[in-house]
Parts: structure tokens; sequence; C-alpha cells
């Protein structure tokens, strides 16, 4: 049997129904198709919306929140920074290059729309165990595509992550957060106001390639029972010398201020761009469909309405500005062309009316806001999923702790990685902003942008996400993630203000998925509410799912802070001072144990007692090691980390700090290796106190390990202590060895062979 | 008198913005001419900076040496004029055939974005007259082309054509060459970004030297 044209559009027969009641009739086979991108889980965000609304969104800070194309927060002295991240995740895994660089695009048109220049990208990715050859492909294939797009469009990739885990293998996540800056004043929404006006269709001609790429791609789950590749050209292809043109003419516009409202074209097309634009304004909107340049002949009007062709934009001008407007578009040789004008309401309704040629046949007749806004809310079944803390219980890691003693070397050495093969293809300096590197936990950057007056502030910004813990506890794990996040923006000197998000889950028809998302959803709110963050915007990628199996729960959370003065020194992630004249060798003098380790925040991991709170549940010794999935998350005392972050932030900028590192994946054993590795040349190895091994392998988000000179040790500790956090000696600074007292000992020059080689070896096995 | 520099933007050049700010920083006054129109000999020097002058399409350059402003520059460098190009400005003086040799795509076919250790190899150059031979100054490298060959490469050595040699061959340049000059001088293409190191906050300063030597009369 022949299924009907709606189901295999993705749409359900309810859905369907409901097209029906609100046209008062049978849609036409355009109309349908026009409801199915829009109403696609991708653009309507109908299973996670009712949720949504329980996170946090209000911030003295905040200018611009969730729902618009970017948030925006005010970073004072007028300017403003719009932010904004997303997932290209199911392109990315049928085409990696172009997955991942039509992602960068795409998230770049959602910057410059708010009348922001973009100055930064970052790049979380999650792949599957790279000794297999397709994670390499893809790996290989994310990268390049990440990092033709973003150099060649003149926007630094500043940061990123790569998480290795086997649930990704089937579904590679491909996360993107993107940065802009503008003068306050020029902020615009992507709002089609004043009956009259044109719609200005800006950049690259509508081709056949990504239709359907929301509904199709984006909103179904893989399997290989299908053929995946048959969804190829649903992938988009991107060009970014034709979107580097893009936002110029689109910036000079702005500046201009020749157009009223802007908005990218982005999933869902044209279709998207304007009903949105006009249900903004409370307006219609009337579209020629032959006005729309087209790149190859016999396209149908679905096609021209659902093609999510890259590099265009939609920008509403009044007819006296229409020449003006379309000569800054012919100087950056970008296509411009009037596909529709603004209408009035009829019966308080604005329509969104296609038609064949202007005056021709009406081939669409829609309210504008049912395809925006009128989308169906689910509030699907949810479960926690049967068994789930038993096997917490049965697979907890630190049943093994024992074993570490006689292993501990191999285990340390096996989680080394430099990520520098992947950071070195992207340019991360384009702006001369880039204070801290990729590589060295958050990115700090001058405040800093071409066209906005210069001011003395940096921005930090830092993407975290660890699908270990969320799948042990999806609520409590997002709260961790989100503290880390805050941590590693206070330890490079800024204040958190503003949060971003990507909760990257498996199929919402699955009630354990469901419960999942909702967990995490007040996770965020918890953290955010803890740490006094709003939330400014956010993405939902589900069906990340392979053979019916859901990848972990994988919230990315995006965090900016502002520091308020870019030149103050703050530490790099190292063990010994680098003398002021090199930037390659550690001063010699400092070799003799003139510096001590501690850890800053609780509680005292020499104390037995404390081993409830530093559990190994989620962590990556214990998924790495062991492959051991449950057990139980790491403690935190939820009223001190406000203060421990203050304070931290504090210590940044006191002169107080030779060198510190977050405790996150791996630990304080692995944060102290990455220290001792990022000391380069002439470094200098470190001797840890004997404790009990679980303090060693335990993720503590909210703390850090810190190198301190001996002569600053006592002021460090009365700023610790006015803030109530606890501080303990850890180790000391000094020989040629990292030495771990009860567990084994490292050469300084071993350890970081090891390290330099360990992913590239692996993407050229 | 502050010395006046045209920077020359193409669609898809993106460092002219740098450029401009490393200008600043060293006191002289930049600004920036657009391709499609007409060069007037009205500045002290002319830099071509880098990006990607229309998307790299073809080869990198290769478009960009037709646009309407090639013309008065090749005839300001001919008169005499100084003119830098930096990365995607390299490449297009060699597409021009303003300066000798072409690049090729790093050996490793990989996008390098790092600090490396350069020499300085002459200061018989517009770009490089107030350092001292033999200096050894560290610069951001960031491009795709920047592997440099020259069927003529003996020659280009014994005129002393080479201004700055990479320490540790990144990309497979022959003679590890990152920059050269003309004859006379007055025109130099180096891939190194000097415009990208001219504060320490951001991760060294040497870059000011070259400047420094460009702004010199």
């Amino acid at each position: 049997m022949d299924i009907a044209l709606h189901q295999s559009l993705g749409l359900t027969d309810d859905e369907f129904e409901l097209i029906h009641e609100i046209q008062g009739r049978e849609p036409n086979d355009l109309e349908l198709a026009m409801y199915s991108v829009m109403w696609s889980e991708h653009c309507s965000y109908k299973s996670s919306r009712i949720h949504l609304k329980r996170l946090p969104t209000k911030g003295e800070r905040v200018l611009v929140g969730p729902g618009e194309n970017a948030g925006v927060i005010d970073a004072g002295d007028g300017v403003a920074v719009a932010i904004r991240m997303e997932s290209h995740n199911h392109p990315s895994a049928i085409e990696p290059a172009q997955g991942a660089a039509t992602g960068a695009g795409g998230i770049l048109r959602d910057i410059f729309t708010m009348g922001a220049r973009p100055i930064a990208i970052m790049d979380p990715l999650y792949v599957g165990p790279l000794d297999n050859p397709r994670q390499r492909y893809l790996l290989e294939g994310i990268v390049r595509g990440i990092s033709s797009y973003g150099n060649s469009v003149g926007v630094p990739t500043v940061g990123g992550e790569l998480h290795v885990e086997n649930c990704y293998s089937g579904n590679p996540l491909v996360n993107v957060l993107c940065v802009g800056v503008l003068p306050t004043e020029r902020l615009v929404l992507g709002k089609a106001s004043g009956v009259g006006n044109l719609a200005l269709l800006l950049g690259s001609s509508t081709g056949r390639d990504g239709i359907g790429g929301v509904s199709v791609l984006a909103s179904a789950a893989f399997d290989s029972s299908n053929n995946d590749e048959a969804k190829l050209p649903s992938v988009q292809v991107g060009d970014p010398f034709e979107e580097k043109r893009l936002i110029e003419a689109c910036l000079e516009l702005l500046d201009s201020g020749l157009v009223v409202g802007i908005q990218d074209l982005g999933g869902a097309g044209i279709t998207c761009a304007t009903s949105e634009t006009a249900s903004r304004a409370g307006l219609g909107m009337d579209v020629d469909v032959n006005a729309i340049i087209r790149r190859e002949p016999n396209m149908s009007p679905v096609e021209v309405m659902t093609s999510e062709s890259q590099e265009r934009m939609l920008a509403i001008v009044t007819p006296e500005n229409l020449e003006m407007a379309q000569k800054i578009c012919d100087k950056w040789e970008v296509r411009s062309s009037v596909i529709g004008h603004v209408t009035a309401c009829e019966k308080s309704v604005g329509r969104l009316r296609v038609f064949d040629g202007f005056g021709g046949q009406l081939l669409a007749d829609v309210p504008a806001s049912s395809l925006a806004e009128d989308a169906p809310l689910y509030d699907r079944d949810k479960m926690k999923p049967l068994n789930f803390d038993e096997d917490l219980k049965r697979f907890d890691p630190m049943e093994r702790i024992e074993s570490t003693k006689s292993h501990f070397r191999d285990e340390l050495l096996s989680l080394v990685m430099n990520p520098s093969w992947i950071y070195r293809q992207y340019d991360h300096q384009l702006f001369l902003n880039t204070i801290k590197s990729p590589g060295t936990g958050a990115a700090l950057l001058r405040l800093h942008a071409p066209g906005v007056k210069s001011t003395k502030k940096a921005i930090a910004l830092t993407t975290d996400g660890n699908p270990g813990w969320c799948a042990i506890d999806p609520h409590y794990g997002t709260v961790l993630t989100t503290i880390e996040a805050a941590t590693n923006i206070a330890i490079v000197g800024a204040n958190p203000e503003a949060v971003v998000n990507c909760l990257n889950l498996g199929n919402p028809e699955h009630k354990e998925v469901m419960w999942q998302l909702s967990s995490i959803v007040d996770g965020l709110s918890e953290g955010c509410d803890l740490l006094g963050v709003p939330v400014v915007g956010g993405n939902v990628s589900l069906y990340n799912a392979h053979n019916g199996k859901d990848i972990d729960p994988t919230p990315v959370i995006g965090m900016i802070g502002i520091s308020e003065d870019y030149s103050a020194k703050v530490p790099d992630p190292i063990l010994a001072a680098r003398p002021p004249d090199s930037s390659s060798s550690l001063d010699p003098d400092n070799k003799g144990g003139q510096y001590s380790l501690f850890l800053i925040g609780g509680p005292d991991p020499f104390t037995a007692s404390s081993k409830t709170k530093f559990q190994l549940g989620g962590s990556r010794w214990g998924r790495q090691i062991h492959e051991l999935h449950g057990g139980y998350l790491p403690e935190i005392n939820r009223d001190e980390i406000p203060y421990q972050i203050e304070l931290l932030k504090t210590l940044a900028t006191s002169g107080n700090i030779v060198g510190w590192q977050d405790i996150g994946d791996g630990g304080m054993a692995l944060a102290i290796a990455e220290m001792v590795i990022a000391g380069g040349n002439g470094h200098v190895g470190a001797t840890i106190s004997e404790m009990p091994a679980y303090a060693l392998w335990s993720e503590l988000p909210g703390r850090v390990v810190a190198s301190i000179a001996n002569t600053k040790v006592s002021q460090v500790m009365s700023l610790a202590n006015s803030k109530g956090t606890p501080i303990y000696n850890v180790g000391q600074v000094g020989g040629d060895y990292l030495v771990f007292e009860g567990f084994g000992k490292i050469g300084v020059t071993e350890l970081t062979q090891y390290w330099n080689v360990s992913l590239s070896s692996k993407i050229f096995a | 008198m502050a010395s006046d520099v045209g920077i020359v933007v193409f669609p898809g050049t993106n460092c002219e913005f740098d450029v401009l700010e490393a200008i600043d920083a060293s006191g002289a006054n930049g600004h920036l001419l657009w391709h499609g129109e007409s060069f007037v000999p009205k500045y002290d020097s002319v830099v071509l900076a880098g990006g990607f002058a229309h998307g790299d399409y073809l080869r990198p350059g290769a478009i960009a040496r037709f646009s309407k402003i090639m013309e008065g520059i090749s005839k300001f460098g001919a008169d005499g004029g100084k003119i830098v190009g930096i990365c995607n400005g390299f490449q297009i003086l060699t597409e021009a055939g303003l300066l000798p040799g072409a690049l090729q795509k790093n050996r490793g076919l990989t996008f390098i974005c790092e600090k490396v250790n350069l020499e300085v190899t002459s200061d018989k150059s517009c770009f490089t007259k107030a350092i001292s031979p033999g200096t050894v100054v560290t610069l951001p490298i960031n491009h795709f082309s920047g592997n440099y060959t020259n069927e003529n490469v003996d020659e280009l050595e014994a005129n002393g054509q080479v201004v700055l040699r990479y320490c540790d061959n990144p990309n497979g340049s022959v003679n590890s060459i990152a920059g050269i000059r003309n004859d006379r001088g007055n025109i130099v293409g180096l891939m190194p970004h000097p415009e990208r190191a001219i504060s320490e906050i951001t991760g060294g300063s040497d870059g000011l030297l070259f400047w420094k030597s460009l702004l010199e009369t």
C-alpha cells in the first residue's frame, strides 16, 4: 500500500488533521510540504518546548533571550554580544565535511542576522572510537569541513572539545557555538514590519540541495536497515566565499540603516524565513515563487519553498531604500531580488501567500503564524529506564579502584591526548583577539571587532559536555556540567554571564529519552540558578540514535563570561613560571621546589570519610579504562559553589597563582599531567602526596589544582578562608618526573612524547 | 609626518582590519582600498592583506590578479613603490608576476595555523630593513597553500632575494623559504603574518619590527 503524502513528508495523521482544521479545507501539496518542514521537530521543538519553558531566561544583561536567531547580552560601554549554539549532527553523519561546514555557515548567519559581526566559533565534537576507520573518516572530514569553511569565511575557530565514546559511532555529534559583537544600537530583529515593505532575498541561488533536511534528516533516527546514503541529497552544500560576501553586505546594509528587519534562511528555507518574519510582526506576506533565482531548471514550487540552499538571507526594506540596498549588494557581488512584500492582516490573521508570478495563480495560502507558532506541542510520555538504579550499582567503577595501584602509570598514559592536530587546522587568531588559544580550557578573547567601539573588556568562552555524568543522572550530571563550564570561565578571570546549550538526545518517541530531556532541563535550570546565569538560547537535537540505540544524553553547555580588563594576566595551565622574556622555556631557578600544588575546594582528599564525595561514576577512568558506565556522581556542596567560583575569579587576576587547571575529565591525575605537559620545553615535574586512588581519578567540577609560589601561599589561604573555601596541599613542584607517591612515576619527557603522538597516530593509523 | 599605507581589499580578504590595527599601533595611517577601483598612487606603501580573495577559486590569487586595482599597483611597483603581500597577498603577487615562484598546497595537505620561528635573512627589503640578518623571530602562519616553489631558486638565493626562512620547515617550501623580495627590494611577499604579532597579550610582538621597517622613510 502506498503511504499518504503527509506521511512521506514526516507528518502524523493527527498533524494532518490539525492542518486540515486550520485551513478549513484539504491542504494542497505545497501547503502540506510547507507545514511538514515548519512542524518538523528541528524547526518546531514540538517535543521539547513544553520542557524548555522551565529554563531561567531573565538577567540584567539579557537584551534578547531564547526564541530569536541568537541571544544577545549587554557587555556595557555600548557594546553587545550575540551568542548561539547549534547542532549539525545528522548531516555530518552522512557527509562529514559538508555537514560540519554548513553547520558553521548556518550559525554565522544566525549571528550576523542580529547585526553582530561574528568573531569566534567553537566546535565540540563527539565521535566513536578512532580505531575504527569510519570514525577516523568522520573526524577527519568534520575537522576539514570546519577548517575549510571557518578559515575562508574569515571567522576564527577558538576552541572546542573532542569526546570519543562508543555511543557516537553511528551518530557523531557536531555542535557549534558562535559569538558576534555589535554596537548595542545596531541590534535588529527578524521582523517584517511595515505593510508594503519589500522582501529582498540576498545571496545564493536556490537549488535542490537540502530539501527536507529538517524533516527527512534531522527529525528521524539512523538505521542501518535503511540506506542512509540515500539521504545524501538532503545535506546542504556550503560556499564560504558566498557567505563572506553576504556577511559584509549585510553588515553594510545594517550600518547604513537600510533594512527594517533581516532573517537568515536555514532549516525550512524560504518558508521559514517568510513565515517567521511575518509572524513576528503580526502581519502577512505575499511571495512570488518565480522571483526566486534558481540554480537549476524545472524546480517545482515545493522544491523552491523548502530548499535549504545555503548562504541566503531575507531582508525587509522600504521601497524607497531598495535601490540603495541593491547597490550595496552589487558592490559585494551578492545577488538580490525582490521576492515578496509585507501585507496587512485579513480578519486579524497575517497570511503567507505564494503566487505563480504576482497576479498569477495562488499556489498556497496559509496563516503565517500557524506555520511558525501553531505546531502541536507534545508532552510525550517519559519514564526512568527499568533497572536503572540496579545497573548503576552493578557497574560502579569504585569497585575496581584497588586495581589502579598496579596499573596507574599505563592508565594515565592512555588518557593523555594532544588535540592540536584538530585546532592547528583552524585559523584561531583572526581579529587579533585571541588571548587564550585552543587547547588550554576556556578561550579568552578581547571584546573587539571591526566596526565596533573598542573596549578594555575580554570575553571568555567555553563549551562543556559530559555524557558520562549525564548517563548516570541526567539532572545532576547537567548541574555538574554547568558548574564545570563556570569553573572554566572563572579560572581565566571572567564572570559567568550567560548560557547557551545544545541538548543532544536520542529518539523522543522513547520514554526514557523524554525522561532524560526533562531531567536535563531541570538540571540546567538548577545549575543556572545556582550560578545566577540566564539561558539566552539553545538547541535541541533529537533522534541521535543508530539501530534503535540512543546516544547517551549529551547536553553541551556553552557559557560566556566577561572580564573587565583584557590586559590582566591570568594563569596558564602550567606548574612553574616562565621567565618574562621567553615563551618556550621555564625559569630554571624554579625547579628547586619553590612551588607547591594545592587542591582548591573541598572535601579533604586525604580523609577516608570523604570517599562518598569522590565518586567515580561517569568518570573517564571508569568509562575508558574499565568500560563501566554505572556508579555514582561526585558530591558537591551546592551552597559553597557560588563562593568558590567567585574565589577562582578573584584569584585568577590576583597574581598569586603560577598556573592551574580545573579538575574535569580524568580527575586530578590527568589535570596535573596536563599541567606538566603544558610547560613545554624544559618542563618540570611534580611529586604528589599519597592519597586514596579515588581522589586522583574522581572528577570535581568547581575545583582546581593550582601551583602556588611558597611565598604566596598564606595570601591565597586567607583569600580562600574569607570565601569559606577549603584548600589542601597535595604536592610539590620540581624534578624531572611526575611522581604519584604510592602509585608510580612517569618521566616528564616520556609523558610529553606520549601525549604528542596520541591523537595524530590514531588518525593516521 | 605619519606614513600613509593603502590596504587592498578583495571580496574574500579577511586580514585587512588586523593590518589596519598593526599599522595604527606603529603610528601610521592605514586606508582600505577596494579592489574594483583604480589605484591612485598617493600612498607611501601598499599592503595586500591575507584572506581568500575571490574565494581562492581556481587557485589562490589567480582571479585577484585581474582585479582593476592591480594594474595601478603593478605600475606603482615598477616605479619603485613599496608593496608587501602577506599570505594570500603573497600568493596574489606571484600570480601577478610581481614576485617570482609560486605557492603550492602544504606538504601534509592540511591547513596550518601555528606560531613558527623564522630567521630574517636579508635587510635589503622594504619590510625587513630595520632587522639585522640572522635575527630569529616568532610569527604565526595561517595557510593551506604556503609551500613555496621556484625552478630558479638558486638564482633567487644567489641574488639574496630570500628575506625570511623557516627554522623548522612546516609546509615543504623549497629551501625553507617563507618570504622573498624582488630584485630592488621594494616588493616583498611572505607567508607568516607580522600583523598577528603586535602584542604580548595575544602571543608576541616580533611583528612590530616588520611594520617599523615598512614605515621608516
